[in-house]
Protein backbone atom coordinates (compact mmCIF):
# COMPACT_ATOMS: atom_id res chain seq x y z
CA UNK A 1 0.00 0.00 0.00
CA UNK A 2 0.90 3.37 -1.20
CA UNK A 3 1.75 6.12 1.54
CA UNK A 4 -1.67 7.83 0.97
CA UNK A 5 -3.69 4.85 1.15
CA UNK A 6 -2.04 4.00 4.37
CA UNK A 7 -2.80 7.37 5.69
CA UNK A 8 -6.53 7.10 4.43
CA UNK A 9 -6.95 3.62 6.01
CA UNK A 10 -5.55 5.59 9.47
CA UNK A 11 -8.06 8.59 9.40
CA UNK A 12 -10.77 6.19 8.28
CA UNK A 13 -10.21 3.45 11.36
CA UNK A 14 -10.06 6.44 13.91
CA UNK A 15 -13.42 7.65 12.41
CA UNK A 16 -15.11 4.26 12.72
CA UNK A 17 -13.69 3.77 15.97
CA UNK A 18 -14.96 7.52 16.89
CA UNK A 19 -18.17 6.50 15.33
CA UNK A 20 -18.67 3.37 17.40
CA UNK A 21 -18.19 4.68 20.72
CA UNK A 22 -20.70 7.94 19.85
CA UNK A 23 -23.01 5.57 18.60
CA UNK A 24 -22.88 3.90 22.09
CA UNK A 25 -22.58 6.69 24.11
CA UNK A 26 -25.17 9.76 22.48
CA UNK A 27 -28.87 9.30 24.14
CA UNK A 28 -30.19 10.46 21.58
CA UNK A 29 -30.81 7.58 19.18
CA UNK A 30 -31.74 9.44 15.97
CA UNK A 31 -27.87 10.57 15.63
CA UNK A 32 -26.71 7.31 17.18
CA UNK A 33 -27.99 5.55 14.42
CA UNK A 34 -26.85 7.76 11.78
CA UNK A 35 -23.53 7.52 13.54
CA UNK A 36 -23.89 3.51 13.21
CA UNK A 37 -24.46 4.35 9.14
CA UNK A 38 -21.35 6.45 9.22
CA UNK A 39 -19.57 3.43 10.58
CA UNK A 40 -21.20 1.64 7.47
CA UNK A 41 -20.33 3.81 4.76
CA UNK A 42 -16.30 3.84 6.22
CA UNK A 43 -16.38 -0.28 6.60
CA UNK A 44 -17.71 -0.31 2.65
CA UNK A 45 -14.79 2.20 1.50
CA UNK A 46 -12.47 -0.63 3.39
CA UNK A 47 -13.51 -3.29 2.00
CA UNK A 48 -13.14 -1.77 -1.41
CA UNK A 49 -9.63 -1.08 -0.52
CA UNK A 50 -9.41 -4.59 0.99
CA UNK A 51 -10.45 -5.88 -2.91
CA UNK A 52 -13.88 -6.97 -1.97
CA UNK A 53 -15.70 -4.86 -4.21
CA UNK A 54 -18.89 -7.41 -4.26
CA UNK A 55 -19.10 -6.98 -0.03
CA UNK A 56 -18.24 -3.05 -0.20
CA UNK A 57 -21.79 -2.76 -2.73
CA UNK A 58 -23.47 -4.97 -0.16
CA UNK A 59 -22.47 -2.97 2.53
CA UNK A 60 -23.17 0.53 1.20
CA UNK A 61 -26.57 -0.62 0.33
CA UNK A 62 -27.94 -2.33 3.16
CA UNK A 63 -25.76 -0.93 6.29
CA UNK A 64 -25.85 2.98 4.69
CA UNK A 65 -29.66 2.64 3.27
CA UNK A 66 -32.20 -0.08 4.27
CA UNK A 67 -30.74 -0.14 8.17
CA UNK A 68 -31.08 3.07 8.63
CA UNK A 69 -34.41 3.82 7.73
CA UNK A 70 -35.84 0.95 9.60
CA UNK A 71 -33.91 1.75 12.50
CA UNK A 72 -35.10 5.61 12.33
CA UNK A 73 -39.07 4.40 11.48
CA UNK A 74 -38.90 2.12 14.51
CA UNK A 75 -37.34 4.73 16.61
CA UNK A 76 -39.89 7.47 15.51
CA UNK A 77 -42.89 4.66 16.51
CA UNK A 78 -41.31 4.31 19.87
CA UNK A 79 -39.05 6.65 21.95
CA UNK A 80 -36.19 8.86 20.52
CA UNK A 81 -34.39 9.44 23.63
CA UNK A 82 -33.07 6.91 25.73
CA UNK A 83 -33.26 6.36 29.82
CA UNK B 1 -20.41 -13.60 39.54
CA UNK B 2 -22.42 -13.36 36.09
CA UNK B 3 -19.49 -11.11 35.21
CA UNK B 4 -16.65 -13.35 36.05
CA UNK B 5 -18.55 -16.12 34.20
CA UNK B 6 -18.54 -13.75 30.99
CA UNK B 7 -15.30 -12.83 31.61
CA UNK B 8 -13.57 -16.72 31.82
CA UNK B 9 -16.21 -17.75 28.75
CA UNK B 10 -14.54 -14.50 27.03
CA UNK B 11 -11.08 -15.48 27.64
CA UNK B 12 -11.71 -19.12 26.58
CA UNK B 13 -12.99 -18.23 23.40
CA UNK B 14 -10.27 -15.63 22.84
CA UNK B 15 -7.70 -18.61 23.69
CA UNK B 16 -9.25 -20.53 21.07
CA UNK B 17 -8.85 -18.26 18.46
CA UNK B 18 -5.51 -17.59 18.96
CA UNK B 19 -4.45 -20.96 18.94
CA UNK B 20 -6.05 -21.66 15.66
CA UNK B 21 -4.77 -18.44 13.88
CA UNK B 22 -1.31 -19.08 15.64
CA UNK B 23 -0.69 -22.24 13.47
CA UNK B 24 -0.73 -19.81 10.43
CA UNK B 25 2.28 -17.57 10.11
CA UNK B 26 1.68 -14.31 9.77
CA UNK B 27 1.22 -12.90 6.23
CA UNK B 28 0.90 -16.35 5.01
CA UNK B 29 -1.93 -17.19 2.53
CA UNK B 30 -2.72 -20.18 3.71
CA UNK B 31 -6.65 -20.02 3.15
CA UNK B 32 -6.38 -19.28 -0.64
CA UNK B 33 -3.89 -21.17 -1.51
CA UNK B 34 -6.32 -24.45 -1.01
CA UNK B 35 -9.97 -23.98 -1.71
CA UNK B 36 -9.43 -20.65 -3.06
CA UNK B 37 -7.17 -21.62 -5.74
CA UNK B 38 -9.37 -23.97 -7.35
CA UNK B 39 -11.99 -21.22 -7.39
CA UNK B 40 -9.80 -18.63 -9.02
CA UNK B 41 -8.77 -21.42 -11.34
CA UNK B 42 -11.73 -22.90 -12.74
CA UNK B 43 -14.22 -19.84 -12.85
CA UNK B 44 -12.86 -18.45 -15.88
CA UNK B 45 -11.49 -21.70 -17.60
CA UNK B 46 -14.74 -24.07 -16.91
CA UNK B 47 -17.37 -21.26 -16.20
CA UNK B 48 -16.15 -18.22 -18.81
CA UNK B 49 -17.41 -15.89 -16.09
CA UNK B 50 -14.80 -13.11 -14.81
CA UNK B 51 -16.31 -12.28 -10.92
CA UNK B 52 -15.23 -15.26 -9.30
CA UNK B 53 -17.78 -14.54 -6.20
CA UNK B 54 -20.48 -14.76 -8.50
CA UNK B 55 -19.18 -17.92 -9.85
CA UNK B 56 -19.46 -19.17 -6.36
CA UNK B 57 -22.34 -18.17 -5.44
CA UNK B 58 -24.38 -19.26 -8.01
CA UNK B 59 -22.80 -22.17 -9.39
CA UNK B 60 -20.31 -23.78 -7.10
CA UNK B 61 -22.90 -22.73 -4.36
CA UNK B 62 -26.28 -22.29 -5.94
CA UNK B 63 -27.70 -24.70 -3.46
CA UNK B 64 -26.77 -22.31 -0.44
CA UNK B 65 -27.95 -19.02 -2.40
CA UNK B 66 -31.62 -21.28 -2.59
CA UNK B 67 -31.69 -21.55 0.83
CA UNK B 68 -30.46 -17.76 1.88
CA UNK B 69 -33.22 -16.11 -0.52
CA UNK B 70 -36.11 -18.83 1.15
CA UNK B 71 -34.51 -17.36 4.36
CA UNK B 72 -35.33 -13.88 2.84
CA UNK B 73 -38.57 -14.72 1.91
CA UNK B 74 -39.55 -16.09 5.20
CA UNK B 75 -38.65 -13.05 6.96
CA UNK B 76 -40.07 -10.84 4.63
CA UNK B 77 -43.53 -13.23 5.38
CA UNK B 78 -43.65 -12.91 8.75
CA UNK B 79 -42.77 -9.43 8.97
CA UNK B 80 -45.80 -9.07 6.49
CA UNK B 81 -48.05 -11.12 8.71
CA UNK B 82 -47.07 -9.47 12.19
CA UNK B 83 -47.67 -6.17 10.77
CA UNK B 84 -50.07 -6.65 7.86
CA UNK B 85 -53.01 -4.21 8.23
CA UNK B 86 -53.45 -3.00 5.02
CA UNK B 87 -56.97 -2.80 3.87
CA UNK B 88 -58.57 -0.56 6.94
CA UNK B 89 -55.36 1.70 6.51
CA UNK B 90 -55.86 2.72 3.37
CA UNK B 91 -59.80 3.00 3.17
CA UNK B 92 -58.83 5.34 6.40
CA UNK B 93 -56.37 7.67 5.86
CA UNK B 94 -56.59 7.84 2.22
CA UNK B 95 -57.94 11.71 2.72
CA UNK B 96 -54.13 11.74 5.28
CA UNK B 97 -51.82 10.62 3.04
CA UNK B 98 -51.88 13.71 1.10
CA UNK B 99 -51.28 15.90 3.50
CA UNK B 100 -47.90 14.86 4.94
CA UNK B 101 -46.52 15.82 1.96
CA UNK B 102 -42.15 15.69 1.57
CA UNK B 103 -40.71 19.15 0.51
CA UNK B 104 -40.81 19.79 -3.05
CA UNK B 105 -36.93 19.18 -3.13
CA UNK B 106 -37.25 15.90 -2.28
CA UNK B 107 -40.45 15.39 -4.62
CA UNK B 108 -38.58 16.34 -7.77
CA UNK B 109 -35.11 14.47 -6.82
CA UNK B 110 -36.95 11.79 -6.53
CA UNK B 111 -39.21 11.50 -9.54
CA UNK B 112 -35.48 12.53 -11.36
CA UNK B 113 -33.53 9.87 -9.84
CA UNK B 114 -36.02 6.89 -9.51
CA UNK B 115 -35.28 5.81 -12.90
CA UNK B 116 -31.60 6.14 -12.57
CA UNK B 117 -31.88 4.31 -9.19
CA UNK B 118 -33.70 1.37 -11.08
CA UNK B 119 -31.27 1.39 -13.74
CA UNK B 120 -27.82 1.21 -11.96
CA UNK B 121 -29.58 -1.89 -9.91
CA UNK B 122 -30.82 -3.67 -13.23
CA UNK B 123 -27.08 -2.82 -14.72
CA UNK B 124 -25.86 -4.63 -11.34
CA UNK B 125 -27.73 -7.63 -10.92
CA UNK B 126 -27.58 -8.08 -15.09
CA UNK B 127 -23.90 -7.85 -15.11
CA UNK B 128 -23.42 -9.76 -11.91
CA UNK B 129 -21.05 -12.10 -13.79
CA UNK B 130 -19.15 -9.40 -15.24
CA UNK B 131 -18.70 -6.96 -12.73
CA UNK B 132 -19.05 -6.47 -8.93
CA UNK B 133 -22.16 -7.29 -7.34
CA UNK B 134 -24.93 -9.27 -8.18
CA UNK B 135 -28.70 -9.96 -7.60
CA UNK B 136 -28.88 -9.19 -4.07
CA UNK B 137 -27.08 -6.04 -4.66
CA UNK B 138 -29.08 -5.04 -7.73
CA UNK B 139 -32.19 -6.16 -5.81
CA UNK B 140 -31.47 -3.49 -2.85
CA UNK B 141 -30.27 -1.07 -5.25
CA UNK B 142 -33.90 -1.11 -6.69
CA UNK B 143 -35.30 -1.26 -3.12
CA UNK B 144 -33.77 1.70 -2.02
CA UNK B 145 -35.29 3.69 -5.26
CA UNK B 146 -38.61 2.50 -4.46
CA UNK B 147 -37.91 3.50 -0.99
CA UNK B 148 -36.93 7.20 -2.26
CA UNK B 149 -40.71 7.49 -4.19
CA UNK B 150 -42.24 5.89 -0.85
CA UNK B 151 -40.61 9.01 1.29
CA UNK B 152 -41.12 11.29 -1.28
CA UNK B 153 -44.57 10.88 -2.33
CA UNK B 154 -47.17 9.74 0.82
CA UNK B 155 -49.92 8.94 -2.12
CA UNK B 156 -47.41 6.41 -3.51
CA UNK B 157 -48.68 2.87 -2.70
CA UNK B 158 -47.40 -0.43 -3.55
CA UNK B 159 -49.91 -3.09 -4.83
CA UNK B 160 -48.92 -6.04 -2.42
CA UNK B 161 -50.31 -8.52 -4.94
CA UNK B 162 -48.22 -7.37 -7.75
CA UNK B 163 -45.00 -7.46 -5.42
CA UNK B 164 -46.33 -11.05 -4.35
CA UNK B 165 -46.47 -12.31 -8.06
CA UNK B 166 -43.05 -10.94 -8.92
CA UNK B 167 -41.53 -12.51 -5.66
CA UNK B 168 -43.28 -16.13 -6.54
CA UNK B 169 -42.11 -15.80 -10.25
CA UNK B 170 -38.76 -15.13 -9.42
CA UNK B 171 -38.49 -17.73 -6.89
CA UNK B 172 -40.29 -20.27 -9.16
CA UNK B 173 -37.90 -19.47 -11.94
CA UNK B 174 -34.84 -20.13 -9.67
CA UNK B 175 -36.16 -23.48 -8.52
CA UNK B 176 -37.50 -23.89 -11.98
CA UNK B 177 -34.15 -23.52 -13.78
CA UNK B 178 -32.54 -25.92 -10.64
CA UNK B 179 -35.05 -28.70 -12.09
CA UNK B 180 -33.79 -28.80 -15.54
CA UNK B 181 -30.49 -29.77 -14.65
CA UNK B 182 -32.25 -33.01 -13.05
CA UNK B 183 -34.50 -33.47 -16.08
CA UNK B 184 -31.10 -33.28 -18.28
CA UNK B 185 -29.84 -36.29 -16.58
CA UNK B 186 -27.44 -34.21 -14.31
CA UNK B 187 -27.64 -32.77 -10.44
CA UNK B 188 -29.68 -29.97 -9.37
CA UNK B 189 -28.76 -26.92 -10.57
CA UNK B 190 -26.49 -28.00 -13.04
CA UNK B 191 -25.13 -25.53 -15.81
CA UNK B 192 -26.84 -27.00 -18.65
CA UNK B 193 -26.41 -24.10 -20.60
CA UNK B 194 -23.43 -23.25 -23.10
CA UNK B 195 -20.82 -20.83 -20.91
CA UNK B 196 -20.08 -19.31 -24.31
CA UNK B 197 -16.87 -16.52 -24.06
CA UNK B 198 -15.00 -14.37 -20.95
CA UNK B 199 -16.44 -11.30 -20.50
CA UNK B 200 -19.24 -11.25 -22.89
CA UNK B 201 -22.64 -9.89 -21.77
CA UNK B 202 -24.21 -14.15 -22.27
CA UNK B 203 -21.81 -16.27 -20.88
CA UNK B 204 -22.05 -18.27 -17.94
CA UNK B 205 -24.61 -20.41 -18.76
CA UNK B 206 -27.39 -20.58 -16.21
CA UNK B 207 -25.27 -18.05 -13.85
CA UNK B 208 -26.86 -14.63 -15.40
CA UNK B 209 -30.70 -15.93 -15.29
CA UNK B 210 -30.52 -17.32 -11.72
CA UNK B 211 -28.97 -13.80 -10.50
CA UNK B 212 -31.87 -11.95 -12.65
CA UNK B 213 -34.14 -14.04 -10.80
CA UNK B 214 -32.72 -13.35 -7.59
CA UNK B 215 -32.58 -9.61 -7.95
CA UNK B 216 -36.48 -9.41 -8.57
CA UNK B 217 -36.85 -11.51 -6.19
CA UNK B 218 -34.52 -9.39 -3.65
CA UNK B 219 -35.90 -6.08 -4.78
CA UNK B 220 -39.58 -6.97 -4.60
CA UNK B 221 -39.19 -8.88 -1.02
CA UNK B 222 -37.53 -5.48 0.66
CA UNK B 223 -39.38 -3.13 -1.13
CA UNK B 224 -42.43 -5.31 0.68
CA UNK B 225 -41.13 -5.29 3.67
CA UNK B 226 -40.23 -0.85 3.44
CA UNK B 227 -43.68 -0.74 2.38
CA UNK B 228 -45.09 -2.56 5.52
CA UNK B 229 -43.05 -0.71 7.90
CA UNK B 230 -43.47 2.89 6.96
CA UNK B 231 -47.41 1.91 6.63
CA UNK B 232 -46.78 1.63 10.50
CA UNK B 233 -45.33 4.26 10.92
CA UNK B 234 -48.13 6.19 9.53
CA UNK B 235 -50.84 4.67 11.19
CA UNK B 236 -49.05 5.45 14.57
CA UNK B 237 -48.76 9.07 14.11
CA UNK B 238 -52.71 8.54 12.88
CA UNK B 239 -53.29 6.98 15.82
CA UNK B 240 -51.30 9.65 18.21
CA UNK B 241 -53.12 12.98 16.08
CA UNK B 242 -56.43 10.80 17.31
CA UNK B 243 -55.30 11.05 20.98
CA UNK B 244 -54.42 14.25 20.84
CA UNK B 245 -57.62 15.69 19.60
CA UNK B 246 -59.96 13.17 22.14
CA UNK B 247 -57.34 14.45 25.19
Amino acid sequence: MSTILTILVVIGAIVLIAAALFAVHKRDLVVATVATSVISLVLSLFYFLLQAPDVALTEAAIGVALTTIIFIVTIRNTKRFED
Amino acid sequence: MKKLISIIFLLYIAYQLFVVFYAIPFGTDEVRSKVGKFYLEHSPKDLQVANTVTSIVVNFRGFDTLGEVTVLFLASTALGSILFRRREVHTRLSHLRTSVEASSIVRVTGRILFPMIVLLGAYVFIHGHLTPGGGFQGGVIIATGFLFLLLAYRQFTIDHKTIMWVESLAGITFAGIGLVGIFMGKTFLENFLGVGKLNELISGGIIPLIYIAVGFKVAAELTGILDTILLISITVDETENQTEKNG
